[in-house]
């Protein structure tokens, strides 16, 4: 039966969630060299053109049509027998398409994501193949995992709400991967080069914030309590998170930074997205405060220290935020505000932490070791990083031939 | 008193700088430009339209020594600009009339250093 009121806000969210992809092109387009800007935007419009597309030909069909098999099944490919009719056992108040249309922008943001650790070295042509093959044989086995009829991990009661493990766990881990094997920047054995625009930082990352309320309470699929509950523990985890990281710099550095700050605000956002729909609003400070102190502590000590040229920390906010909000879920979780969740440890049942570790565990093996394969078939075949010249020049003339910012008229 | 001017890659910018601070040259100014030499770039494309200019990104540093500050000058410019390609860049020796610093209005080699 469908219900007006769900299926206009879902439309909604699932519009909000698209914008994040632009508002990610921002957040990383501003903390690159200002030669490469154009080639991380680039970057995330065509991930937007190319998983669209992917998504309504086969990637929907591959992580959604039901199936107990490793992807999704067959029956869905492009769009067949997905209408207006709901789809009961996903979202019983909306068309069929709304789901999948709301889902297609996850699908598009999650690899979208995995740009900040291969930043300003990547060759657009192997980029662009990567890219496909990452969203087809990651993202959508899975997404059928974790959200799909049929998918083992759901089976298991594994708790994702909005995509921490399927989303952020899974790019933040292809981060990393991707960052060790492309290999650091040029030039980066000093220092990272200072962000060459913070205001489009904060502009991105405040529309990130703003597209996450889609992506959250969106996803309770109903404009409902439920939805309302997801509302309101992102904006306080977000907040907490953005504080919490400012009080880290002003502590060990000296002074607040804004850089600082919104990269916090992102690293709440992530922490609290598997949690939104099964914590209350207590456990949501607690999650946002603390992901601060586990992100400061990867991007700011342990990264100098093992040396890998995770260029815009998309491992250190997007994989360990989500390892923490997953764990959090099992913590955290409660009956109360979610009958069709489960209680975590803190409510007197530690077997869902047991679960959510699994799942990481999980997500973060097959990511690292499918990320490792795409790479090195793409890197024989096409190549994946640009030449030294190229890099020097930096990605906007080499690899597009165009110029963001001009110094004579 | 020589005035040595320095077209470089701006990627070699920061080596340039720590060869100029080892060898206790510390006072330089800075500033961008675009040129170019022998060195091909890449031509931009605007919605289909072919720009002409092959202008690439230089740094230009200034420096004012005095005599015996100007070999080893010279020197940490070519060790931390030099990859050996074409583009390194320039590195020119102008003599230089006066020099006067501001603040105390004193003039010559003193007000160099």
């Amino acid at each position: 039966m469908i219900n007006s009121g769900d299926t206009g806000f879902v439309l909604f969210s699932a519009a909000l969630v698209m914008l994040m992809t632009p508002a990610l092109a921002f957040f990383y387009g501003g903390i690159v060299r200002r030669k490469n800007v154009l080639g991380v935007l680039m970057q995330c419009m065509i991930i937007l053109c190319l998983v669209s597309l992917q998504w309504v030909l086969f990637g929907y069909s591959l992580s959604f049509a039901p199936s107990s098999g490793f992807f999704g099944g067959l029956g869905w490919l492009g769009l067949k027998g997905v209408g207006f009719e709901p789809y009961a056992d996903y979202a019983a108040t909306i068309p069929h398409q709304v789901f999948m249309i709301f889902q297609a922008m996850f699908a598009i943001i999650t690899p979208a994501l995995i740009i900040g650790a291969f930043a300003e070295r990547m060759k657009f042509s192997g980029f662009v193949v990567f890219i496909l093959l990452w969203a087809t044989l990651v993202y959508d086995p899975i997404a059928h995992w974790v959200w799909g009829i049929g998918g083992w991990l759901r089976g298991m009661g594994a708790l994702d709400f909005a995509g921490g493990t399927v989303v952020h766990i899974s790019a933040g881990v292809a981060a990393l991967v991707t960052a060790l094997l492309i290999g650091k920047r040029k030039g980066y054995a000093d220092k990272s080069a200072p962000p060459h625009n913070l205001p489009f930082v904060v502009l991105g990352a405040g529309l990130l914030w703003f597209g996450w309320f889609g992506f959250n309470s969106g996803s309770a699929l109903a404009a409902n309590g439920l939805a309302a509950n997801a509302f309101v523990v992102t904006n306080t985890a977000a907040a907490a998170a953005g504080l919490s990281w400012a009080i880290l710099e002003w502590v060990f550095n000296g002074k607040p930074t804004i850089f600082g700050t919104v990269t916090g605000a992102v690293a709440g956002l992530v922490a609290i997205t598997p949690a939104a729909g099964f914590v209350s609003v207590i456990p949501a400070i607690i999650i946002g405060l603390s992901v601060s102190v586990f992100c400061y502590l990867a991007v700011a000590i342990v990264k100098p220290r093992l040396g890998y040229d995770d260029a815009l920390d998309a491992f250190g906010v997007h994989g360990i935020g989500g390892i923490w909000g997953a764990i959090a879920t099992g913590l955290f979780a409660s009956k109360a505000v979610n009958p069709a969740g489960s209680d975590g440890l803190f409510y007197g049942n530690p077997h869902q932490l047991f679960v959510q570790l699994t799942a990481v565990l999980v997500t973060m093996a097959y990511s690292a070791l499918m990320t490792f394969i795409i790479y090195k078939a793409v890197n024989a075949v096409i190549g994946m990083r640009v030449s030294e010249k190229e890099e020097t020049i930096g990605l906007d003339l080499s690899q597009h031939h165009e110029g963001a910012y001009t110094v004579l008229e | 008193m020589k005035l040595i001017i320095a077209i470089i890659q701006p990627s070699k910018l920061i080596d340039v700088k720590n060869e100029l601070y080892k060898a206790e040259v510390n006072l330089v100014t800075i500033s961008e430009v675009l040129g170019h030499g022998r060195q091909k770039g890449f031509s931009e494309v605007y919605r289909g339209l072919k720009e002409m200019g092959n202008l690439l990104k230089k740094i230009r540093l200034e420096i004012a020594v005095n005599d015996n500050f100007v070999e080893p000058t010279i020197n940490a410019i070519i060790k931390g600009a030099k990859t050996g390609d074409i583009g390194d860049g320039k590195i020119f020796v102008l003599d230089l009339g006066e020099c006067i610093r501001i603040r105390t209005g004193e003039r010559g080699g003193k007000a160099i250093g």
